[in-house]
């Protein structure tokens, strides 16, 4: 089972209060009428899936009920930091040099 | 290569199972193929036993970063079935069981294709409507599917509980008779001999790491652990994996990759005669013929690449088997793995050309792989050897996210394909 720092609660919880939402920092397109059917597609449905460091969103569900962000590794699962939503993308490499 | 036949066990049952050769030899990599094949699971062995076998193509090497048949071919649980509700999906999943029936002759290899029954549990007023639209609809396809009451399902898988005040009642159930099994294993080993026996090289611990395009951007070949091999065209396999390969070659596609779990009891003597399904709680059972009971779990919620999963879905799902089954209340489970499935937005498979000329690709099968494999390997087979799609995958394109021609079994049965 996964341990889940939320950023708000500030507490390490266990999985199952959580639920997952998908890749972080997709931006809506600004301008959807002039938005070509290649970018709708990017929007919508293609993901980075990488094998290695993942930035995505969770919710505390039964919690505090908000969205925040986090940083995973889809190896080995461990999550390398978690941040609130809206907040700037952690650069990686401070990451994974701390996670050492 | 022995043939197998009544006489060919016979005699090497009497001389001590001592004069059995091996059924395909471990060849080093040539330095050029016509096709190279990355993924030696099902569905890569059987595209190259197709192209050996109906296309005349054995210039074919078939490559894999493990052993054949180590990846979701082995991991899952087996479950063969084609009731699905769109005309698409029908034809495709209808035509592997049509090639499922004479699989294990055509090979000369018994796959153990057991027609045992799949069962689809209804537990709601919204399920049973739901099953009897797809009933209607397979039937339109000429997919056989019928309605069971309660009574009937019990008739028919006597350890299922349908007690009225059951914590999963069961409203009744949609019964596909020609669905079943088959020995997953079996599968991969008996497409693996027929395509090595046609002149198709099935090399092991060969990972592909990088997808290498001239500087045109056509196709040159692909770089391995054990060197750069030289392809006229390359099928991409590689199930969970396949975004990490295919962005080698700057090809993006629609895919998520999930840890999907199964795992198997203790074995105990023949008690569970077909294949059961809960969709509405994540539960799939069958019984192999080792014994043990076979459960399938569901996806976990995050992407992962550790074939591991998390315990609270083992949890869910045995505890919704112990509902549906208390027979099974006190039965020990004996291990659980998970299998990383690649999962495209409206759940259906993609077996397509790609922007790169020569460069094709089979996946997005998502939890529900297995079933497929001989028709996914045929039409694959036939994309390659063509350069253009067969009439059955025609519609499984990757260029159905852009142009909105989904073929969205995801909101047909929001789960379990």
């Amino acid at each position: 089972m996964l341990l889940i720092h939320c950023p708000y609660c500030d507490e390490t919880l266990p999985e199952v209060e959580f639920t997952y939402a998908g890749q972080a920092h997709v931006v809506r397109p600004a301008d959807p009428s002039s938005t070509s059917d290649s970018e709708w597609e990017a929007f919508l449905f293609l993901r980075e899936n990488p094998k290695g460091a993942h930035y995505e969103r969770w919710r505390h569900l039964h919690g505090c009920g908000r969205f925040f962000n986090a940083v995973r590794d889809t190896v080995s699962d461990r999550f390398l930091t978690t941040y609130a939503a809206g907040a700037p993308r952690p650069d990686l490499s401070d990451l994974i040099e701390r996670a050492k | 290569m022995t043939h197998f036949s009544a006489f060919s066990l016979l005699k090497n049952a009497l001389t001590g199972n001592r004069n059995w050769t091996e059924q395909w030899p471990d060849p080093e990599p040539k330095a050029e193929y016509d096709v190279i094949i990355v993924g030696a699971g099902g569905h890569g062995l059987g595209a190259a036993y197709y192209l050996a076998r109906e296309h005349g193509i054995t210039n074919v090497a078939v490559l894999d970063k493990g052993w054949l048949g180590g990846g979701n071919t082995g991991r899952n649980t087996t479950i063969i079935r084609s009731n699905y509700l769109y005309d698409e999906s029908a034809r495709l999943y209808d035509h592997a069981v049509d090639l499922w029936e004479g699989l294990s002759q055509e090979l000369n290899y018994n796959v153990m294709f057991s027609r045992r029954g799949v069962l689809m549990l209804a537990h709601t007023v919204h399920d049973v409507q739901s099953f009897k639209r797809h009933i209607h609809a397979n039937r339109l396809n000429g997919v056989d599917n019928r309605w069971l009451t309660p009574k009937e399902c019990k008739a028919y898988c006597p350890p299922l509980s349908i007690s009225p005040d059951a914590r999963y009642p069961v409203l009744g159930g949609a019964l596909q008779e020609r669905a079943g099994t088959a020995r997953h294993d079996a599968v991969a080993w008996g497409y693996a001999r027929g395509a090595a026996k046609r002149g198709v090289d099935i090399i092991q611990n060969c990972a592909v790491t990088a997808i290498r395009r001239h500087p045109d951007g056509s196709l040159a070949g692909v770089e391995t652990t054990r060197g750069f091999i030289k392809a006229k065209k390359v099928g991409v396999s590689a199930a969970g994996h396949t975004s990490v390969v295919m962005q080698t070659a700057d090809v993006r596609l629609p895919l998520e990759s999930f840890p999907l779990q199964a795992l198997v009891s203790e074995p105990v003597k023949p008690v569970f005669p077909c294949v059961v399904m809960s969709n509405a709680v994540h539960a799939y059972i069958s019984q192999s013929d080792k014994g043990e009971l076979v459960i399938g779990s569901g996806t976990d919620q995050y992407t992962s690449y550790s074939q591991r999963g998390g315990l609270p879905l083992i949890e869910h799902t045995v505890a919704a088997i112990t509902e549906i089954f208390p027979i099974f209340n006190r039965m020990r489970m004996l291990r659980k793995w998970g299998g990383i499935v690649d999962v495209t937005p409206d759940r259906s498979a993609i077996i397509s050309k790609t922007p790169v000329g020569g460069l094709y690709v089979n996946c997005g099968w998502g939890t529900g792989g297995f079933k497929a494999t001989p028709g996914a390997a045929h039409t694959f087979a036939w994309t390659i050897a063509k350069d253009e799609p067969h009439p059955i995958n025609a519609p499984f394109t990757m260029e159905r996210f852009r142009t909105g021609r989904l073929i969205d079994e995801a909101a047909a049965a929001a789960v379990a394909h």
